[in-house]
């Protein structure tokens, strides 16, 4: 079967209410999302390489929060994150990131983002997507998270609490998943936040050969049991605090297994 | 029920007058425009909702019900000094009287652009949410405001029961309101990039909707939609319209020649962005269940209003 073909059967496969113009609720298209997937199809596959390990530990339908650590430029990880639900989950799964602000802004990006099911990162989009059994991607880092430069690429800097409250609000499982070599395909060794502004984004990514485009490294996603967590989600902030915390100490043990894992697959890449 | 329509002689408000008589009920219109053929069983005063003889259509009529539909939403037009006194001292005056001559339901029909479109702004707003938008759209202001006037009488007038409904856009036979008036040429203007969700319902479901609110005496403010939304570029083509994706800045230059509609500037927002709204506690209360689907209502829309 070509990856076309693929793309098509495995969309009419989603758990997603289309109508009869292949659209859903949000504003979903499928035509859209063939012409996505196939050419995430072609990254996945062929050009990362991307190894999905643990796929047992996402549920097969149903509400879930996918939660795991950003690198990488320009959130290629979403990406493959979004692929491997995809093309590796039988059945497969739409999983919908939380997009940051400026991309609603840009022509096009807003389309094919609103199309794709990957909207601006409201709370009020995600508690709609859950209660709509859903499946959210959420990388608690934000953009601090894809700012990593090569030396921070496996560290985690700060989480953000709003995913934890919004798990409890809405009594969503939380999957945590850990992104190995987001930062090795893009080695950034400098965020130009003026040029950035200059073509509104928040900064473009500066690797040692200039240009934003990742390289093609062997990439992997771990994903980790799920994580029930009981509250109200109105708890206060400490008691939050502390829940993100295990949650990013799970995160940090997942990244660790997949960076050992890695180590007997493939040579490092040294930059 | 005894019901008063000011604004009657709106389209939709005709519609909303015609199903009442057909329903039983008695119907008294107040309006400035003129309506030449009105229902048998109809009472139509031709006056301004805001003037003295309108009140004492209140005082000898004694409505139980008033459904108030004299507000101007249409967004392509300009707005004005005279509109927004249209809707505010327009709904001022049916409030007021209202509570004066101890009209036990009133209803405001509102609109769902209230919300406002933006870059941030979520879809599928529920009825707690604020508007945005107002700010960058002055002809929307005026909507807003008649909308929260008409909301803050649940406590100025704890006695009267206050519906505020938020009605998505309607289409139709009628080939009336502002989605229908901007699809309405045989080419329509898109912002290059972007393709909003439009969230619209059948101009009789719509009907039937206000007509629930006035039966089942429902207090609060709601969304009304019936099917989900739909992108901008199916709905034109659907009508059997061609869609025109334009830049943003020749857009701006473009409007009202070419035969492309004249639309407020702030109105932009509106073609980028969707407004989508969840209608979820309306339908709950009052049972009410769309007749029409998408494909139904574009289908009664494009046979009323072919091109060419």
């Amino acid at each position: 079967m070509s990856l076309r073909d693929e793309v098509r059967e495995r969309i009419d496969r989603l758990e997603i209410p289309f109508n009869r113009y292949g659209v859903d609720p949000y504003g979903i298209s499928k035509k859209h999302l063939a012409l996505w997937y196939t050419a995430l199809g072609l990254l996945y596959r062929d050009y990362f390489r991307v190894r999905s390990y643990g796929l047992g530990n996402v549920p097969k339908s149903g509400r879930v929060m996918l939660v795991g650590n950003h690198s990488g430029g320009v959130a290629i990880d979403g990406m493959m994150v979004l692929a491997s639900m995809f093309f590796d989950m039988e059945p497969p799964r739409l999983a919908q990131g939380m997009v940051d602000k400026f991309i609603n802004r840009i022509p096009i990006a807003s389309l094919m983002s609103c199309r794709l099911g990957q909207f601006t990162g409201l709370p009020e989009h995600a508690v709609h997507l859950l209660r709509d059994e859903r499946m959210l991607m959420v990388f608690p880092e934000g953009t601090r998270g894809t700012r990593k430069l090569y030396w921070e690429r496996t560290s985690l800097v700060q989480f953000g609490s709003g995913f934890m409250r919004l798990a409890l609000q809405t009594k969503s499982p939380i999957v945590p998943f850990g992104f190995i070599g987001g930062g090795d395909a893009m080695p950034t060794v400098l965020n130009a936040s003026r040029l950035g502004a200059l073509v509104g984004v928040p900064y473009v990514p500066i690797t040692p050969y200039l240009l934003p485009v990742p390289i093609p490294v062997p990439l992997a996603v771990h994903y980790g049991e799920p994580i029930y967590e009981e509250g109200s989600g109105n708890e206060d902030d400490a008691t939050i605090e502390h829940k993100v915390e295990q949650v990013k100490l799970r995160i940090a043990e997942l990244i660790e297994q997949g960076e050992k894992v890695r180590a007997g697959r493939a040579p490092r890449l040294t930059a | 029920m005894k019901v008063l329509i000011p604004g009657v002689a709106g389209l939709l408000a005709r519609i909303v007058a015609r199903k009442m008589l057909d329903r039983g009920h008695e119907v008294v219109g107040i309006d400035s425009r003129p309506w030449g053929d009105p229902p048998k069983g109809l009472t139509l005063h031709t006056m301004d909702i805001r003037k003295r003889s309108a009140e004492d259509v209140f005082r000898s009529f004694r409505p139980d019900t008033v459904v108030h539909m004299a507000t101007v939403t249409h967004l392509l037009k300009k707005s004005s000094d005279d509109r927004y006194r249209i809707n505010l001292g327009g709904t001022r005056a049916v409030f007021d009287h209202c509570n004066t001559y101890g009209v036990p339901n009133v209803i405001f029909v509102g609109r769902h652009t209230y919300y406002g479109a933006g870059p941030d702004s979520p879809l599928y707003h529920t009825e707690e949410e604020p508007p945005t938008g107002a700010n960058t759209f002055p002809e929307l202001a005026d909507l807003v405001a008649a909308d929260l006037y008409a909301g803050s009488a649940l406590w100025r007038y704890p006695n009267l029961g206050t519906s505020v409904l938020r009605l998505c856009y309607t289409l139709g036979p009628s080939k009336h309101g502002t989605l229908a008036a901007f699809i309405k040429g045989p080419r329509v203007p898109m912002v290059f990039g972007f393709d909003p969700l439009f969230h619209f319902m059948h101009e009789e479901d719509a009907a039937e909707a206000i007509i629930a609110a006035a039966e089942k005496k429902v207090r609060g403010v709601f969304n009304v939609s019936g099917p989900p939304p739909l992108p901008l570029s199916i709905i034109i083509r659907e009508a059997g319209r061609t869609p025109i994706p334009v830049p943003e800045v020749i857009f701006r230059m473009a409007l009202g020649r070419f035969g492309l509609p004249s639309l407020a500037t702030g109105a932009i927002a509106h073609i980028k962005y969707p407004i989508v709204i969840d209608s979820l506690p309306f339908r709950k209360l009052t049972g009410f269940r769309f007749k029409y689907d998408a494909p139904a209502t574009l289908e009664a829309f494009a046979k009323a209003s072919p091109v060419g």
